[in-house]
């Protein structure tokens, strides 16, 4: 490809090669003055001690009103738990599969069956059903909020301005960073966990609901007012109806959002549950209890999942309206009967009553040492994996090859003849992309050796932040850089920045390789029906799975540490980049195409000449949801060693400590929304230019 | 004729303007104002949108009125602000004598419940409900009970010849029968003035064509009020007592489609009207001669167009007796017949 028109444009490179020399010019003084990297203590603002002192006062005076609160909370909460711990097992087993078979049919049932039978064969029963205890208790509550709340911003623009960043923020702060002051507000115990996922669940109700509602064709609208509608009457029979398909995908979110973050309210160690059973043994090394009891949660989710969606799609539910009379409740006769005759039962046999400690089938042990025998003897296997992908990729891009290569890791000595061979290669690659493919790329080449030079986390903030918020204003204007600025800012003052370039670089890692791998599965799923087949399930179930799970395979084989952190990221995070590049290269325009097999391209031709250009907009999507997903796992890795603002999180919720929490947290959030804005902005763009609307 | 039916709705002067602050031009409500080219000028100058200008209209009872025009001509915005779907910025809506933009909400409510049905171009119908539940819909707000609101449904289906779809749902229908369910529906309140939206844009050309016979059929026996909204002039000609053109969001010309074909106001509706084959349109009503003898001569309705009536000539080169309503108006000719065309060709080819 030629040098385009618009890269002969030099208009916007004056200010990147002053932000360059700028860089340059720290990069050089670092060593002098150690402030250019990290600010000395007396220049920060203590923002975590401010948090903390309105907290306390926060705390001090409204305290009464939460714990009230916790109190009347608290009973639902009871009831349900000692009610589902009162009932046989058979009889819940009997209810679960009835619901399964009213939302989807005889397969989700026999799947229910078989989840649930899996929890009382291992011994999980106890515990899994105090964790859905917690679940039905903030599920609705979460429903009932989201509900309220969509329903004040679909009727008020102000409300709804309002509404929206809030929304944003709750889903980018990591979830640690306000169990912080809603344990300090409402105290120990399980309520903690109703009100945190209550509250963490209900932004995707909200959001849904808004979509449905907005959705609802003025055609429909329009014929319930000239049928003479009151207001009331249009909105519960005309537009809620209409919308129900959005706010049933909404409860299916919430419903999933509950659940991941009951198992995550599980640190503050409240009850006796089966997010606390797989801590604990993870904490414990106890890497086959915790399988066990991960496995019990993944099917929860799965059930969870599978029911509310199976409920969402509303045609088997409307057939059944149909019935006559009493007959559309058959099933729920049947299961009241089950319940009934085996709560009877139970009581003449104990076993149905609760399932003998004797007959629980408990594979720990053996996996556990099949899981020794594998790390002795497989051990040289993993090493080279992890040393490898250690030494060659992340410390590079951690502390720069400056550093990372050293006779131990790279089996050689950096010496200064290397250096200035890199300089120069680097100059002369970066003078050749300048003239063939104009300055854009030359300046992203630039920017790219010198990060990979000096490393991430040394950078001098002062290069760092006049690079990304550059990069803002070019994509989004004034307002984007001034975000990237103030954010950037408000970590550097605050005191959290070495921290936040650790998870910055982490993310950066996971990301690429994440582009790198799920990039590729994803053309490939988009060239091949079998392949994407494959992936799919196995997509779906990585999101519909609790981060936590995530971790315990790789916990398995590489231990504590960053590169387990590493890899469930990636695991967890590659997923929508898969999905958006297949889903981007599938649904190229039919007559783009056509057009150019008629010219007689070949299947790769129109893959990489005409596909890829037309679906990267989409791919950045993809990207963008990629790098919030890889933020929210990083945070939840924390659980297993890596350092950074999740690390803080995590460190503050141990300590109590809401300013720290609070200002590492919203750090995580600000990452999130300025790479959000550059990345969703530059798609945008993209989008325009291409033609393609929203 | 139809317009000698006494007037059931009438619009005086109906303003609908978007913007800023629309209500600025307006110094009362009535919509009258002095010089229209100059407030029209006001409005586009200070970014406004007048979507609807100085419209006035009378529909007389049980007559087709059409309004036509190019996409943005600010159809449905009239047809809405008589439904005050949308409320018209100044102007009156007489209906029976009552102006509709002053009663209050209930009233409103009270009157869209009884008197008015309405037809939307996609259809609108609620996708959870069934064919049957759709049709009385507009009965259950009324507060109806079931079982009587399901057996007038019924009855409607009929109508529309649905029977036998009662329990599908509108996605498992057809855009033809899907449409016919938006006319049941509209039809099940025994309304007194009937909106159509552009009811059959939405459909394939031998389906719209179906729906407009079916349409006819209905008419016939309902006798409603209408007001349709089509910018399908082949459609205005075959349903169309009168035809309204709109441009702009100004009324240009009001007429029976043979006004319009045989003496268009300007250019606009002269385009409309271009390609329409004369002899469809010309009714034995409008070349007719009074006086002369006409005996002995067989009988031709008013109404009945120049390709109908062309054929007898073979027979009766001398002519036939035109007939409205029982009684011989006058006589109709080749001569006669020639002229009208050629008048026609001879404005058509300048
Ligand atoms: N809510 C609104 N705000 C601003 N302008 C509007 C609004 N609704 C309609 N308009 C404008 O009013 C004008 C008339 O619109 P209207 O929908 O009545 O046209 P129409 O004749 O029905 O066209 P179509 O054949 O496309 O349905 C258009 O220029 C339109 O852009
Ligand atoms: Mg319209």
């Amino acid at each position: 490809m030629g040098p385009k028109l618009h890269d002969r444009d030099f208009r916007g490179l004056a200010p990147w090669v002053l932000v360059l020399l700028i860089t340059a010019l720290s990069l050089f003084l670092r060593a002098d003055y150690v402030w250019l990297v990290n600010l000395p203590s007396n220049w920060l603002i203590p923002v975590a001690d401010w948090i903390n002192l309105g907290m306390d006062w926060f705390v001090a005076t409204f305290k009464w009103l939460f714990r009230a609160f916790n109190w009347v909370l608290n009973w639902p909460l009871v009831w349900t738990q000692s009610f589902l711990q009162w009932l046989p097992w058979p009889a819940t087993v009997a209810a679960f599969c009835t619901v399964a078979y009213v939302a989807s049919g005889w397969r989700l049932s026999l799947f229910t069956a078989l989840s649930l039978g899996y929890m009382v064969v291992t011994g999980h029963w106890a515990p899994s059903m105090n964790t859905l205890a917690v679940v039905f208790i903030s599920i609705p509550l979460a429903i009932a909020i989201g509900f309220v709340l969509a329903i004040s911003a679909y009727r008020s623009k102000r409300v709804n301005s309002i509404v929206q960043p809030i929304l944003d923020l709750m889903q980018t702060v990591p979830t640690f960073a306000y169990l912080i002051p809603i344990l300090l507000l409402f105290g120990f115990g399980p309520v903690v966990g109703v009100v945190a996922s209550a509250i963490y669940a209900c932004p995707p109700m909200v959001r849904n609901m808004i979509l449905g509602l907005q959705k609802v064709p003025s055609d429909v609208i329009e014929s319930g007012l000239i049928s003479g509608a009151t207001s009331h009457q249009l909105f519960w029979w005309v537009q809620v109806p209409s919308a129900l398909k959005n706010i049933m995908i909404g409860i299916n979110q919430t419903t999933m959002a509950a659940l991941s973050m009951v198992i995550i309210a599980a640190i503050i160690g409240s009850s006796a549950d089966i997010g606390w059973e797989v801590l604990s043994t993870m904490r414990k090394a106890q890497f086959g209890q915790s399988l066990l009891a991960g496995i019990v949660i993944a099917l929860i989710a799965m059930v969870l999942d599978r029911i509310s969606w199976g409920f969402s799609d509303r045609t088997r539910a409307i057939e059944r309206n149909h019935l006559p009379g009493l007959q559309r409740y058959r099933p729920w006769f049947v299961a009241l009967g089950l319940m009934v005759i085996f709560t009877l039962l139970a009581m003449a046999v104990p076993f149905l009553r609760i399932y003998p400690e004797a007959w629980v089938v408990f594979p720990a042990d053996p996996i556990n040492q099949g899981l020794t025998y594998i790390t002795a003897n497989y051990a040289h296997v993993t090493d080279a994996f992890k040393n490898t992908t250690y030494f060659y990729f992340l410390l590079p891009l951690r502390i720069g090859l400056g550093k990372a290569i050293s006779p131990f890791s790279w089996g050689f000595v950096l010496t200064s003849s290397m250096i200035w061979g890199y300089a120069l290669v680097g100059a002369a690659l970066s003078a050749w992309l300048f003239v063939k493919h104009g300055w854009k790329i030359s300046i992203a080449a630039i920017i790219l050796l010198i990060f990979l030079y000096f490393g991430i986390t040394a950078m001098p903030w002062i290069g760092f932040i006049l690079i990304t918020s550059l990069l803002a204003w070019q994509i989004g204007g004034w307002k984007t850089a001034s975000l990237s600025v103030l954010g950037w800012s408000f970590m550097l003052f605050s005191g959290v920045w070495p921290q936040a370039m650790l998870s910055v670089y982490m993310c950066l890692a996971a990301v690429i390789v994440c582009l790198l791998f799920g990039g590729a599965l994803g053309i490939w799923a988009s060239q091949n029906r079998v392949v994407s087949n494959f992936l799919r399930p196995i997509n779906d179930t990585l999101q519909t799975m609790p981060l936590f799970v995530i971790l315990i395979p790789f916990l398995m084989f590489f231990q504590i540490g960053e590169f387990t952190a590493f890899l469930a990221i990636i695991a967890y995070a590659i997923v929508p980049t898969i999905r958006y590049t297949e889903h981007g290269l599938r649904h190229v325009p039919e007559e783009i195409v056509e057009a150019a097999q008629s010219m007689g391209c070949t299947n790769r031709q129109i893959l990489w000449e005409v596909k890829m250009p037309l679906a990267v907009p989409e791919i950045m999507l993809g990207l963008n949801q990629t790098v919030m997903f890889a933020l929210a796992m990083l945070v939840i890795s924390a659980l297993v060693g890596t350092k950074g603002l999740g690390q803080s999180v995590y460190i503050a919720l141990g300590k109590a400590d809401p300013g720290l929490g609070l200002v590492a947290g919203f750090g995580m959030a600000l990452i999130a929304i300025i790479a959000d804005r550059i990345i969703q902005g530059w798609s945008l763009k993209r989008k325009e230019k291409l033609g393609i609307s929203g | 004729m139809k317009t000698d039916n006494p007037v059931k709705l009438s619009c005086r002067n109906v303003w609908k303007v978007y913007g800023e602050n629309p209500d600025q031009f307006f110094q009362n409500g009535s919509g009258q104002v002095d010089d229209l080219e100059k407030v029209g000028q006001q409005i586009a100058d200070s970014g406004h949108i007048g979507a609807a200008c100085n419209v006035s209209f009378d529909v007389h009872e049980g007559e087709i009125f059409i309004i036509m025009g190019l996409s943005g001509s600010g159809k449905s915005t009239m047809v809405r602000c008589i439904s005050r779907l949308v409320e018209p910025t100044a102007g009156e809506v007489l209906m029976d004598g009552e102006d509709l933009l002053k009663i209050s909400d209930k009233e409103l409510i009270e009157f869209r419940r009884h008197k008015m049905g309405m037809v939307f171009q996609n259809f609108g119908l609620l996708p959870h409900l069934t064919v049957l539940e759709n049709i009385a819909f507009p009965l259950k707000i009324q507060g109806i009970s079931e079982e009587k609101r399901l057996a007038r449904a019924r009855e409607v289906i009929d109508l529309v010849d649905l029977t036998g779809r009662e329990d599908s749902f509108p996605r498992q229908l057809s855009g033809g029968q899907q449409q016919r369910v938006g006319i049941a529906r509209s039809l099940a309140v025994e309304p007194e003035i009937w909106f159509l939206d552009e009811p059959f844009s939405a459909l394939d050309p031998l389906i719209r064509r179906q729906m407009q016979d079916e349409f006819m059929r209905l008419q016939k026996m309902l006798h409603k009020t209408i007001v349709f909204i089509t910018h399908d002039f082949l459609e205005a000609l075959r349903l169309a007592d009168r035809i309204a053109i709109m441009k702009d969001g100004k009324v240009v010309q009001i007429g029976t489609p043979a006004e319009l074909v045989l003496s268009p106001a300007d250019d606009y509706v002269m385009e409309f009207t271009q390609d329409v084959p004369r002899v469809r349109v010309i009714t034995a009503g409008e070349i007719v001669i009074n006086g002369g003898s006409t005996d002995g001569l067989p009988r031709v309705n008013a109404s009945s167009n120049l390709e109908q009536i062309m054929p007898m000539f073979a027979n009766h080169p001398e002519g036939m007796a035109v007939e409205r309503d029982g009684e011989i108006i006058g006589l109709v000719t080749p001569q006669a017949v020639v002229n009208a065309l050629a008048s026609e060709s001879n404005s058509n080819g300048a």
